[in-house]
């Protein structure tokens, strides 16, 4: 399954990932009116350290702590192995952000439901938009 | 291979999850006394306050039983389990023939003996689908409430109808809210942040007598009340294990593969006793995130696989009216704390391990925590002072084992 990785040593550290993962999730058509005056809340972060920086997202793990601990059966694998959520199952326990050893799942704007990467899959962009997006090819979408 | 599963709730799903991995044909049996698809019962606050519903609060899709080849024999409840014939009893006088037999009976709530119970007229439980719709047909917007426990369940269940009761009440007879998840200075921001939700609470105290629709306290105090909720704890289900001759202490005794002290039968969750890897005791841990992997764990070896079940620790995440709080692990060494007064954190280590967490308001990224404690990764391989900031994975500075981390393959 082709996931999203992260080449640390190509990595500016710029956090555009972090604004076209939220604007690619915003349901908007526009950058400016889905960004302006918004504090993001998207689903890569980057990590930032004196010499290094990289982005974390959903890993899709092969044998997922967080869809054995979803206390509402609302995280699951899906057919490709991409881990999907349910938000309408979703209660926002948040059991997913506490297993998770990546941080990768976060609360969702209204608190009541998480959010994670699906990988673009559910918004139309195709390939995924940090990717796209990313200047210096840091983040990638390939087989592994 | 012939199964035969007793439950139907997290760790009898995963049971099913773990043996459909390597048996796809072997043939499944699972018997249940609730006559509900399966259904995730921490979820039942979450109904009361419209959250959820009956559809959605499905643990696994209308079709799991057909998908996994499951004859799920639903309302259906064990009496007898025979470990010579490998069979087992139901009430509707049918006898079941098994290879591997999996236990996974939960829980029930216990009911400590109180003087003039018997003279309370709605008087509930909060554990099951039919007792919240029972509580819920009690309930009125004029209803005073009245909550014996202010644990997990007492808690969620005051959420859970607090938009559908007139007064509710939670008496406890410890000093402080959430005792089981909670030290005391988290306990007391989560009780100021309830009570500004217009819930009240009695705490070291207990009820002395109940008169209709009065109860006496032991410090002389009445409180008048239409409803009760009894939530004082859970007793595990283990009646069936014992009765068949297995080794049970407070729970089932299983071991890090699941199995109980018969060779062809399994255990798993709030029925069951199981190690904890921070103390290295064994105990119940009635979480349903152990349950599902506890399930699994004994599903895969029921059908001939070698897993192990070693990492299992008390962890639990829960909010109330919007603050979060995420826990895990065991609460003996040495104590790092953060609080502003209403975020709180506190970090515990010992012999170089990180044993335990709680984190308040601000719970991003705990897993990175969580992890630590469940891979028991020795402090000095990381930056500890960066993770006790704040959870990343940049603490992980040895750049193979972050670069392990973040590539993992498909």
């Amino acid at each position: 399954m082709k996931k999203i990785y992260v080449n640390e040593e190509w990595c500016l550290g710029c956090h555009l990932c972090e604004y076209y993962c939220a604007f690619a999730n915003s349901g908007k058509d526009n950058m400016v009116s889905a960004l302006k005056d918004v504090k993001i809340n998207p689903r890569i972060q980057v990590e930032e350290g004196k010499d290094i920086c990289f982005a974390v997202n959903c890993r899709h793990c092969p044998d997922p702590i967080c869809v054995k601990s979803c206390i509402a059966g609302a995280l699951s694998k899906n057919s490709d192995g991409m881990i999907e959520i349910d938000t309408g199952k979703c209660v926002g326990c948040f059991t997913c952000v506490l297993v998770c050893p990546f941080g990768a799942i976060m609360p969702n704007d209204d608190g009541h439901a998480i959010q994670k990467c699906e990988l673009c899959t559910k918004n139309g962009c195709g390939t995924p938009n940090c990717v796209a997006h990313c200047p210096n090819n840091a983040i990638v979408y390939e087989e592994r | 291979m012939k199964y035969v599963i007793i439950g139907n709730s997290a760790g009898a799903v995963g049971c099913v999850e773990g043996i459909r991995q390597t048996d796809t044909d072997g043939g499944i049996t699972l018997i249940a006394s609730e006559p509900y698809h399966t259904y995730s019962r921490p979820l039942i606050s979450y109904l009361l306050c419209g959250q959820t519903d009956e559809e959605k609060m499905k643990y696994r899709k209308a079709s799991f039983y057909e998908d996994n080849k499951v004859d799920a024999r639903l309302g259906v409840s064990v009496t007898k389990i025979d470990p010579a014939a490998k069979t087992v009893a139901t009430d509707g006088g049918e006898t079941i023939d098994y290879d591997r037999l999996f236990i996974a009976t939960g829980s029930v709530p216990f009911i400590p003996p109180m003087s003039g119970l018997d003279t309370v007229e709605k008087k509930f439980t909060f554990m099951t689908l039919d007792s919240a719709k029972a509580l819920d047909a009690a309930l009125t917007p004029e209803s005073r409430v009245l909550i014996i426990g202010a644990g997990l369940i007492g808690l969620k269940c005051a959420e859970g109808i607090h938009g559908k009761a007139g007064k509710i009440t939670v008496v406890d007879l410890a000093d402080r809210i959430l005792p089981s998840i909670l030290d005391k200075a988290g306990s007391d921001i989560m009780q100021k942040h309830i009570e500004n939700h217009g819930i009240e609470f009695i705490l070291s105290d207990s009820v002395k007598e109940f008169d209709g629709t009065t109860a006496t306290l032991n410090s002389g105090a009445a409180v008048d009340f239409d409803v009760l909720v009894i939530a004082v704890g859970v007793r595990p289900a283990t009646d069936l294990a014992k009765d068949a001759g297995l080794n049970v202490n407070r729970g089932i005794v299983t071991d890090i593969k699941c199995r109980t002290s018969d060779p062809n039968i399994y255990a798993a969750g709030d029925c069951t006793e199981s190690l904890d890897i921070t103390t290295g005791q064994n105990k119940i841990m009635a979480l349903l995130p152990n349950a599902y992997m506890q399930g699994e764990c004994a599903g895969k070896n029921m059908a001939g696989g070698d897993a192990c079940y070693d990492k299992g620790i008390p962890m639990n995440a829960i909010g109330f009216f919007g603050l979060h709080i995420v826990s895990a692990g065991s609460y003996d060494g040495e104590e790092y704390i953060e609080s502003d007064g209403v975020n709180y954190k506190k970090l515990v280590t010992k012999d170089g391990l990180l044993k335990g967490f709680i984190l308040m308001g601000d719970v991003k990224r705990a897993g990175i925590y969580t992890s630590l404690i469940r891979e028991q990764t020795p402090l000095n391989t990381i930056d500890f002072e960066l993770v006790k900031r704040s959870p990343q994975l940049m603490a992980f500075a040895a750049d193979s084992e972050r670069r392990r981390k973040l590539s993992v393959k498909a």
